[in-house]
């Protein structure tokens, strides 16, 4: 029962020089990733930065055009590709699918109160209008645990968590099945991170949403993802069950992050796998597989052929020709 | 004021072990805003051992990066320091800097001499018009006795020592070629070029990638042991703190309200807030379980609790005296203790 299935997404964003913009070359920010998302789960996307995780999140909202590949959104029983439909059909979809931003402080209004940012996706969506309205603005405010007494005010007046409240606020009032979390939690403090890590949590309990989780924090994305893919130059090079992917990694490059998690015990020293050199120019990327010129691992095979997706173990898929073989040490836990 | 200085002297002789690199003593700082006066430091008191790693943590807000940018007199002149910061120098003798005037030529000596200091964004922290070879130099002749020749040596070496890759060339080049990892080992290098005694470093690895951060946190845990300096090391990231620190300074809105080894602090919390903030970090051991929160949020600037500053999130709070009263220190074992009404 997948609500989001993503079929080969390509995203290439064309380099021009010159008077006449002529295309020099392309970024790949997305190449060639495929993933399924089921109702009610949250799937966790990590990766350092450069590695496309945003772009993966915005295209599937449509928010970036594709260069190519099949984005298909299930409403009523059935799957519609986003990618061939725009203007009036886009829009009845664009109030099932929300977005959560990173810094509750470019992502709100400066000049609309709390109420109209809560209320904008009802009236943009055409949902709601006058008392209805203003019931489902105060039922979302509640749900997130805002005060209501907030309302009237601008957010200039709130704290970083508060505001943080009122962007899910703002996405979850329209009842989306999905909302993709573009590192929603990276710019709180720890105390407050907790709280929004639990306030999301809850909401998928009651109304049964569906996340992208996007972050590069592995523990919070862990914690609040059912599974959870690991990305890197664009592609995908793991993708499992968080347990599995946390305690039985098969692909190298998620060796190496686990291993660089710093640990809050003191008696745990943390040992991390030194990976060589530097992420490479996204313009040029690597042959073979993307990851061979750091991975520790890599032999001649690396270096000449793509490693092929493939489910490795149930539900476990990984990019690396000798996953199999790999002998990868996995996350460390108290016990 | 000759003698009102040997006299000063005399008496901090007293209190400063021959092991104390650095005594803060209730720093105090306060901003002057149209607003109001708000005191972002509220008396705190630390001493930073010769070879050691001082962790302070805290929330934004705390007061952790003004209470280190007023070691070296960074702050803006809306800023009112008191207090004293006595730094141990070279030969022995005991001054406090607190009492320098910020343009003085001393203070200059010891502000990237010997204190120096390593930011949160190194892109934001070079100049964009002088290549990194120039900016290593212009530290280097600042405070070395060498001539130019040998600045350029020593700052190739200082490049090569950071793990820098083809240094000759990254020395030509600009910061905005590099890589946020490579900016942030070239800042090191400069800091660390002067030989400094001591090293604050706010919020270092911050923002960086998990990779590049444990590659920056291996490299400043080797430096130090290598040269036997200090490290002020100020973070929000717990798991980072445990890692590096020998001791753990806990802030809240000003206060240290926790301090110890970082043994003691994360495994034996005592005050109310670090367990909390222990509690409400993501632990690998119990994925996708509930998180306790601390509850509550940072009071704003100019709505400063009275009493204890984490009385309106405790909940153990007890009425009538942390809300009137700053609780006095509760200590556990030699170097442990908590500001606490607990304890009492």
């Amino acid at each position: 029962m997948a609500l989001i299935k993503v079929n080969n997404l390509k995203v290439h964003f064309p380099i021009r020089i010159g008077l006449f913009g002529r295309v020099q070359g392309h970024v790949r920010a997305v190449d060639n990733i495929s993933l399924k998302i089921r109702r009610g789960e949250t799937l966790g996307l990590v990766g350092e930065s450069g590695s496309g995780k945003t772009t993966v999140g915005r295209t599937i909202l449509r928010g970036i055009e594709p260069t190519d590949g099949q984005i298909f959104f299930k409403r009523n029983g059935s799957y519609t590709d986003l990618t061939k439909i725009k203007g009036k059909e886009l829009r009845k979809f664009r109030k099932h699918m929300q977005m959560i931003f990173q810094d509750p402080y470019a992502s709100l209004n400066p000049r609309m109160t709390v109420r109209d940012i809560i209320a904008e996706p009802l009236v943009v969506g055409g949902v709601d209008k006058g008392k209805n309205l203003d019931a489902r603005v105060r039922e979302g405010a509640a749900r997130c645990k805002l005060n209501l007494e907030y309302l009237r005010r601008f957010p200039h007046a709130f704290s970083g968590g508060q505001r943080q409240r009122i962007s899910i606020a703002r996405a979850i009032v329209s009842n989306p099945e999905f909302i993709v979390c573009d590192e929603s939690v990276s710019a709180l403090d720890v105390s407050v991170q907790a709280e929004i890590l639990n306030l999301l949590m809850d909401l998928q309990k009651e109304l049964n949403t569906t996340y992208l989780f996007i972050g590069h924090d592995l523990g919070v994305v862990g914690h609040i993802s059912h599974r959870v893919a690991v990305m890197y130059m664009g592609t995908f090079m793991e993708l499992a069950p968080t347990e599995n992917l946390f305690f039985n990694p098969k692909h190298p490059y998620t060796e190496a992050l686990l291993s660089a998690i710093p640990d809050a015990n003191p008696d745990r020293k943390m040992k991390p796998v030194s990976l060589k050199g530097e992420i490479p120019d996204v313009i040029n990327p690597p042959t073979g597989c993307r990851f061979h010129t750091r991975c520790n691992y890599a032999r001649d095979r690396c270096r000449i052929e793509v490693p092929e997706w493939r489910e490795i173990d149930q539900k476990h898929f990984v990019a690396c020709h000798f996953a199999h073989e790999l002998a990868l040490t996995s996350a460390k836990t108290a016990s | 004021m000759n003698t009102e200085s040997t006299s000063v002297m005399h008496e901090q002789k007293e209190n400063i072990s021959s092991e104390d690199l650095l005594e803060i003593k209730d720093l105090t700082v306060s901003f002057h805003t149209d607003e109001g006066i708000v005191k972002a430091v509220n008396e705190i008191s630390y001493t930073v051992n010769h070879g050691k790693i001082l962790g302070i943590v805290g929330e934004s807000g705390s007061g952790k990066s003004v209470a280190c940018s007023a070691i070296l007199q960074l702050l803006p002149k809306t800023a009112e320091v008191k207090g004293s910061i006595l730094l141990q120098g070279e030969n022995g003798n005991i001054r406090d800097i607190a009492r320098l005037k910020a343009n003085s030529r001393e203070m200059g000596n010891i502000r990237g001499g010997e204190i120096a200091m390593i930011f949160q964004e190194p892109m934001s922290s070079f100049s964009p018009v002088h290549t990194i070879g120039n900016q290593l130099m212009e530290a280097i002749l600042q405070h070395r006795n060498v001539t130019k020749q040998e600045a350029g040596e020593i700052a190739i070496d200082m490049l090569d020592r950071v793990g820098i890759s083809n240094p000759a060339q990254r020395f030509r080049q600009y910061a905005f070629e590099l890589s946020g990892g490579m900016r942030q080992r070239a800042m090191i290098a400069i800091a660390l070029s002067s030989k400094p005694n001591l090293l604050i470093a706010d919020e270092p690895t911050t923002a960086l990638d998990v990779t590049i951060q444990a590659q920056v946190l291996e490299l400043m845990a080797q430096l130090q042991a290598e040269r036997n300096m200090a490290i002020i090391f100020v973070t929000h990231d717990i798991g980072v703190i445990a890692q590096i620190a020998d001791e753990i300074a806990v802030m809240y809105l000003g206060y240290i309200l926790e301090r110890g080894t970082t043994r003691e602090v994360i495994n034996n919390p005592q005050h109310p807030y670090t367990r909390k903030l222990l509690e409400a970090i993501p632990r690998l051991d119990h994925l996708g379980g509930r998180l306790t929160a601390v509850g509550g949020d940072i009071p704003g600037p100019f709505e400063f609790p009275a009493g204890c500053p984490f009385h309106t999130r405790c909940q153990q709070m007890i009425t009538g005296r942390c809300d009137t009263t700053f609780p006095p220190v509760a200590t556990f074992g030699h170097t442990h203790s908590a500001n606490c009404f607990l304890y009492e």
